[in-house]
């Protein structure tokens, strides 16, 4: 399992594309923002809490069809499923490395940019923790959306479908905490439900997934 | 016969059900009663509602949208149930009947939320000042559709009929909690311009919210609205289980 997860690291971070493209797509829709919207600095620092969320989110998203998909075309994942390990563990190392390669850069990289979007230093340090709790969950809700779409030809655009309603809990309370934060009142709540979020994901996806899997391998 | 014996005996007619060919006969022999029943009371309550109850004081005509909008809600929610119940039987129970029951629910769902949805902004317009705000009952049906669309994608998307089956059954089992977890975090993240729920048959001890005068027919209209779902559904898991006949026909005839 460790083996495995290491392997998609490698993967991840040496064969181009994938590892920095999520931070530069998140750079440009940061960029974007503003010359879509207004560079009122007032403004801004109102929307930044959602916009890095949303930004994140679908960084996030981008890469979630190479979690499976890859492996799937070329008979890995066969092997994967012959192999002793059950697939629940395959699920798991593989969207804790894709957590690893694109969940926490983002939230390191997400208060760098809220710099430019007038987020207050303070606000910039839940976003990073509420980032940090938020993307696990994000990986795995991702991960799972892609066993599901595993068969479909082209399924990129249906996975996107299917994942994103189920992100809405977690870009609520995750950006609710931040701007929370960002008008100075409590956000323990919010960050708690985020945390409760990713934490139930670990504990109900791999189930499903590893059935969603073994229903696609069949 | 006794009450016991006979629920027992109602409970063994639902899984006898289960059996396709049961099914299309009983039915087969139940829809046209169905149809007509739906057409009875749907068109009773609306026509009562429409015409013959008196405008409110403040609102004018304009409140008899709730005779399309409540009943349309509430069909839209029991959709998404109906959705659920029948994936999970399918999962347990491997019977084909249930999981097409809850594919064809999904599309009538779909367009309840859609007709609540719609009849609730025709109404706000007025009432509100707005088509739309983004109150959590709102903002909780719109994310509703949304999960019916993917789920109706995912059916489309996946060429196999077993594994489409199976997937769109574990999404309806994940898509449900995290459904559930949306509306309580909308909620959370807003709070809201809609009226709480006035239409209740469990709390009888409240004091009337509502007066007979526009129950009744509502009520009647809510029972047609059921009625209606119910024959949509009927319809649309006989027509899905028509298409797997009709598919395992022509591979039958290929072979020859």
């Amino acid at each position: 399992m460790i083996q495995l997860f290491a392997r998609d690291i490698r993967l991840a971070v040496r064969s181009g594309g994938g590892f920095g493209l999520a931070l530069i797509f998140f750079l440009i829709v940061v960029v974007l923002i503003p010359l879509g919207l207004s560079s009122d600095q007032s403004a801004l620092a109102l929307v930044a809490p959602g916009v890095l969320w949303l930004g994140a989110l679908l960084a996030c998203l981008l890469s979630l069809d190479r979690i499976f998909g890859l492996d799937y075309e070329d008979g890995s994942l066969d092997l994967l499923a012959t192999s002793p390990l059950p697939l629940e563990a395959v699920y798991i190392a593989k969207a804790a490395a894709h957590w690893l390669t694109t969940g926490l850069p983002l939230a390191l990289a997400a208060p760098v940019l809220g710099v430019l979007l007038n987020l207050s230093f303070d606000a910039g340090k839940v976003m990073c923790f509420s980032l940090l709790l938020g993307t696990p969950a994000l990986s795995l809700i991702g991960a799972f959306g892609a066993t599901l779409t595993l068969g479909v030809k082209r399924g990129g655009l249906l996975l996107s479908l299917l994942v994103l309603p189920l992100y809405v809990p977690t870009l609520i309370f995750g950006a609710r905490a931040v701007h929370s934060a960002s008008l100075g009142q409590p956000f323990d709540v919010p960050l708690i439900m985020v945390l409760a979020i990713s934490l139930g994901a670990v504990a109900i996806l791999p189930f499903a997934s590893g059935a969603a899997l073994r229903i696609n391998l069949r | 016969m006794n009450s016991t014996s006979k629920s027992k005996h109602l409970w063994n007619l639902f899984w006898k059900l289960a059996n396709p060919k049961v099914f299309m006969g009983w039915s087969g022999r139940w829809l046209p009663w169905l149809s007509w029943l739906t057409v009875l009371l749907l068109g009773s309550g609306l026509i009562w509602g429409f015409f013959f109850t008196p405008d409110d004081i403040r609102q004018g005509s304009t409140v008899k949208i709730i005779y399309l909008h409540v009943p349309a809600a509430l069909m839209a929610i029991n959709g998404y149930l109906l959705m659920f119940i029948g994936s999970l039987m399918w999962l347990i129970r491997r019977q084909h009947v249930s999981v097409l029951a809850a594919k064809a629910a999904a599309p009538v769902g779909m367009t309840m939320t859609l007709i609540a949805l719609a009849t609730g902004a025709i109404w706000g317009q007025p009432m509100w000042g707005t088509y739309w705000v983004w109150d959590p009952r709102l903002t909780s049906f719109l994310i509703m559709f949304l999960f019916y669309a993917g789920y109706i994608a995912l059916w489309a998307a996946i060429d196999d009929d077993d594994t489409a089956a199976d997937l769109t059954s574990v999404l309806a089992l994940v898509g449900s909690v995290f459904a559930l977890l949306s509306r309580y975090a909308v909620l959370f993240w807003n709070q809201g311009l809609h009226q709480g729920t006035t239409v209740s048959l469990t709390d009888g001890t409240k004091q009337e919210n509502i007066s007979n005068v526009f129950f009744l027919p509502l009520l009647l209209a809510m029972v047609g609205f059921g009625l209606l779902f119910l024959t949509l559904l009927l319809i649309g898991t006989r027509t899905e289980l028509r298409m797997r006949r009709l598919k395992v026909l022509e591979v039958r005839e290929r072979m020859q």
